[in-house]
C-alpha cells in the first residue's frame, strides 16, 4: 500500500515537473493593421510547428491608438506587451529612455550582416541593435506611362523638381478627372510633414540649425511651400488638402493620379492587376532634387522591438527572429510570391533574381540607399532623421506645423502667413522643451 | 388651447421627422452597405452608394482574423455589468437626493455631471497606473468599474428625474405602514420607477457598448471588447474601408437590434418629464 502510494506520489511529482518544464509562454505582440503584419498572422502555423512552447497573442491597433497604448505601457513599465510594433522614429528615443531591450544577441542564422545599412543604421543607438525591421520604405515616384507618353514628356529615372513640375503640367486634364500630380495635403507629423520634410532636405531647407533654432524664416521653406501649394493648387486634385497616404493611393489606383510621390511600399499594389486598373502602365522613378545633393526621398522602417519590462524576453526574441529572418521572406514567397514578400530589410532580397525582376526592386533599394538619416538636409542639422526629427518633441510640434500647412494649401492662409505662424510655434515649444537657452 | 393640425401640417412634419431620421442614419447604412462592397467599390470615385459586385468576402475575412465570439462575449459583460452595478449605486443616491434633499443637492448634482465634461485623456495615465498597479487591467472587472464610476452621473441624473415625479406621500404611507427603508426603495419605489431604470439601464448599455477610449486604453487581449475589435480594422496604409465597415457592423448589430426592440421605453425614458 505504501509502495502504491509512493509510486502515486512519484508519478505525481514527474507528470507535474514534466508540464512545467513543457509549459507554454504566452507572448503578447502588439502590431499596426497592414497587409504585411496581416499576412505575419496567417503564416503563424510555421511558427508554432518550429517553436510549440510558445504561444502568440495579437493586438492589433491603428497606428496611432498603438502609438498612444504602446508608449503608455513602456513609460510606466506594465509589461503588457512583449514584442512591439515601432517606427524609425521612436527606436532612437526609446532606446535613449533604456526603454528596449537590445538585439544584438540574436542567433547567428539571424545574419545582422544582411540588412540594408540604412535601415539598420536608423534602429541602432550607440551600436546597439533595439529594433528589428520588417519591413522598410523610402520614398519615390509613381506614374503613369500611358499618359506621359500621351502627354509627350519623359521623367528621368532621377528627375528634378522642374522636370516633375514640367511633367504634371503636361500632364493633367481635369476634363477627364486627370491631376498631374498627388501629394500628401493631409496635417500629421506622419502625412503631409513626412513628405514636407523630404522636400525641403531637397530645396536646402531644415527643421532647426546647429542650435536648435527653427529656421521657417528662412528663404529655401519660403520655396518649398511657394512650389508645393502651387503644384497641388494647379495640378493636384482637388480637396488635396484632405488627402493622405490612403486617398492619394486610391485616386492611383483608379488613374487619377498621372504621377505621386509617396511610400515605396505601394508599389506592390499599384503593380498589382488585382487591385489597380492600370498595373502594366506604371513606371517609377527616384524622388527628385534640386540639384543640391539631397533627394526628397524618406526613409522608414516598421520594426519589431522588446520593451524592457517584458517579462518572455527569451520567447519574444525567438519570435523576432522568426518573423524578420531571411526563412521567413522565403516563406511568404512560397506561399504568395516574391511581389509580397516584406521589401527594404535585407540585402540578399534585392540580390535574388526573381525579386530583382520586379519593376519596383531596384527603385526600392536605390531610394533606401540615397536616403542619409544622420545627414539628412543639405546644410548640417542636430539631429537624426530624414522625415522626422528624432526628439521627443517632434510628433507635437510637426502635427501642429503640419495643421498650418495643411491650411496655407486649403487657401485660407497665405504662405507667408504660415511661414510666420509656424516659426513662432516653433520657436515658442522648442523654448519651453528647453533646446533654445 | 391646442392649436388644430391641419392634414397638409402633418405631412410637412411627417416628411420633415423622416429627413432628419435619414440624415442622422445615413452614415451608419452607409457602413452597412460598404461592408458589402469590395474594397475597390467602398473607394470609387465620385462614390457610389450601391455597386454591381456585392460581396460577402469581407465579413468571412473580418470572421476569419478575429476572435469575435470572444470580443462580443467580453462586450456584453462590461455593458450590463457596469450598467447593473451603476444601478445598485444610483438607485440609493436618487432616492436621497429626490426625496430627502439637503441644502447641497442640486450643486452635488451638477458636480457629479461636470465630472463628464473633463477630457478623458487628461486622466489617462493616473488611470492607467492604477489599473496596472492594482492588476485591474485587461480585466473585465476593471472596465466594468471604469465604465460603472464614468457613466453614474448619467444614471443618478436620469433616475433622480424619474423619482422626483413620484408623489413622495406614497413613500410616506409605505412607511406609515410599518415599511423599512429597503422595504421601501425595493418595495414601493422600485415597482413603481421600472420604466425609468428600464430607459436607464438601456441607455447605459448604449453607452458602455460604444465607449471606445478606456475599453481600447485599458486592454489588450483578455477583456477587449468590440470597440477594440473595430480598431484592429483601421489601418494608415492601405485600403480597408469595406472590411473595416464589415467590423463597425458586426459590432454594432447587436445594440442596434436590441435599440431597435426597445426603442419605446428608450423614447419614454429620454422623453420622461420633458412636458408638464
Amino acid at each position: 500500500m505504501k509502495m502504491t502510494l509512493r509510486a502515486l506520489l512519484g508519478a505525481t511529482v514527474s507528470f507535474t515537473l514534466a508540464g512545467a518544464a513543457m509549459a507554454e509562454t504566452t507572448i503578447t505582440v502588439a502590431t499596426v493593421n497592414n497587409g504585411d503584419m496581416i499576412r505575419m498572422q496567417g503564416l503563424m502555423d510555421d511558427f508554432y510547428a518550429k517553436h510549440p512552447d510558445i504561444k502568440v497573442e495579437w493586438v492589433t491597433l491603428e497606428e496611432n491608438v498603438l502609438r498612444q497604448n504602446v508608449t503608455a505601457d513602456i513609460a510606466t513599465g506594465g509589461g503588457q506587451y512583449d514584442v512591439v510594433t515601432i517606427g524609425t522614429y521612436e527606436v532612437p528615443i526609446w532606446a535613449k529612455q533604456n526603454w528596449l531591450e537590445s538585439l544584438n544577441d540574436l542567433p547567428a542564422d539571424y545574419d545582422i550582416d544582411d540588412l540594408l545599412p540604412a535601415i539598420r543604421g536608423g534602429l541602432t543607438v550607440d551600436g546597439n541593435l533595439y529594433a528589428s525591421p520588417f519591413y522598410g520604405e523610402s520614398s519615390f515616384v509613381n506614374y503613369r506611362k500611358d499618359l506621359a507618353e500621351k502627354a509627350g514628356v519623359t521623367i528621368p529615372d532621377a528627375p528634378t523638381w522642374d522636370d516633375i513640375k514640367a511633367a504634371a503640367a503636361a500632364m493633367t486634364d481635369t476634363d477627364a478627372g486627370i491631376y498631374g500630380i498627388c501629394l500628401r495635403g493631409k496635417a500629421g507629423w506622419g502625412e503631409n510633414m513626412a513628405f514636407l520634410t523630404t522636400m525641403a532636405n531637397s530645396y536646402g531647407a531644415r527643421w532647426f540649425d546647429e542650435n536648435w533654432n527653427p529656421q521657417f524664416d528662412q528663404p529655401e521653406w519660403k520655396a518649398v511651400m511657394t512650389d508645393y501649394v502651387e503644384l497641388l493648387t494647379k495640378y493636384g486634385p482637388p480637396g488635396a488638402s484632405n488627402n493622405g497616404y490612403n486617398e492619394n493611393l486610391t485616386l492611383s489606383l483608379q488613374g487619377k493620379c498621372a504621377m505621386r510621390m509617396d511610400a515605396t511600399v505601394s508599389a506592390g499594389s499599384l503593380t498589382d492587376p488585382a487591385q489597380s486598373e492600370f498595373a502594366d502602365q506604371v513606371g517609377f522613378a527616384l524622388a527628385p532634387d534640386m540639384g543640391l545633393g539631397k533627394r526628397a526621398n524618406w526613409l522608414w522602417a516598421w520594426s519589431l522591438a522588446i520593451p524592457a519590462s517584458s517579462d518572455a524576453k527569451d520567447a519574444a526574441k525567438t519570435f523576432v527572429n522568426w518573423a524578420t529572418n531571411k526563412d521567413y521572406i522565403a516563406l511568404v514567397a512560397s506561399k504568395e510570391g516574391w511581389r509580397n514578400a516584406p521589401p527594404g530589410t535585407r540585402t540578399s532580397l534585392y540580390a535574388n533574381a526573381e525579386y530583382a525582376a520586379l519593376p519596383f526592386a531596384k527603385m526600392t533599394i536605390d531610394s533606401i540607399n540615397a536616403a542619409d538619416p544622420t545627414n539628412p538636409s543639405v546644410k548640417p542639422v542636430p539631429y537624426v532623421g530624414v522625415q522626422f526629427v528624432a526628439i521627443p518633441e517632434f510628433a507635437g510640434l510637426a502635427t501642429s506645423v503640419g495643421e498650418i500647412f495643411s491650411a496655407a494649401l486649403a487657401g485660407q492662409k497665405s504662405v507667408d502667413d504660415a511661414l510666420a505662424e509656424a516659426q513662432a510655434l516653433a520657436v515658442s515649444e522648442m523654448t519651453s522643451a528647453g533646446y533654445i537657452k | 388651447m391646442a392649436r388644430s393640425v391641419t392634414p397638409r401640417r402633418k405631412i410637412l412634419f411627417t416628411l420633415a421627422a423622416w429627413s432628419v431620421a435619414l440624415l442622422i442614419f445615413f452614415p451608419v447604412l452607409w457602413t452597412i452597405l460598404t461592408s458589402f462592397k469590395t474594397e475597390a467599390s467602398a473607394v470609387a470615385s465620385p462614390p457610389q452608394l450601391f455597386t454591381a459586385d456585392w460581396t460577402l468576402e469581407n465579413y468571412a475575412e473580418v470572421w476569419g482574423r478575429s476572435d469575435y465570439p470572444r470580443f462580443f462575449w467580453n462586450s456584453v459583460v462590461i455593458s450590463v455589468g457596469s450598467t447593473l452595478l451603476g444601478l445598485i449605486v444610483a438607485i440609493p443616491a436618487a432616492w436621497a437626493m429626490a426625496f430627502v434633499p439637503g441644502r447641497r443637492t442640486k450643486d452635488l448634482l451638477m458636480w457629479m455631471l461636470s465630472t463628464k465634461m473633463m477630457p478623458a485623456a487628461a486622466v489617462l495615465i493616473p488611470m492607467y497606473l492604477i489599473f496596472q498597479r492594482t492588476g485591474l487591467f485587461d480585466t473585465r472587472f476593471g472596465l466594468v468599474m471604469a465604465l460603472m464610476l464614468m457613466n453614474l452621473p448619467v444614471i443618478v441624473w436620469m433616475l433622480y428625474t424619474y423619482f422626483k415625479e413620484i408623489p413622495g406621500e406614497i413613500l410616506e404611507a409605505a412607511r406609515m405602514d410599518g415599511a423599512s427603508l429597503r422595504n421601501e426603495i425595493l418595495y414601493v419605489l422600485t415597482p413603481m420607477a421600472v420604466p425609468g431604470i428600464a430607459s436607464t439601464m438601456l441607455l447605459n448599455i448604449i453607452l458602455a457598448w460604444n465607449e471606445a477610449f478606456w475599453t481600447i486604453t485599458l486592454t489588450t487581449t483578455k477583456a477587449a471588447p468590440l470597440s477594440a475589435f473595430i480598431a484592429s480594422f483601421s489601418a494608415p496604409q492601405g485600403l480597408f474601408y469595406a472590411k473595416l465597415s464589415a467590423a463597425s457592423t458586426m459590432a454594432i448589430a447587436p445594440i442596434l437590434i436590441l435599440g431597435w426592440f426597445s426603442q419605446k421605453q428608450l423614447v419614454r425614458g429620454l422623453t420622461f418629464g420633458a412636458v408638464k
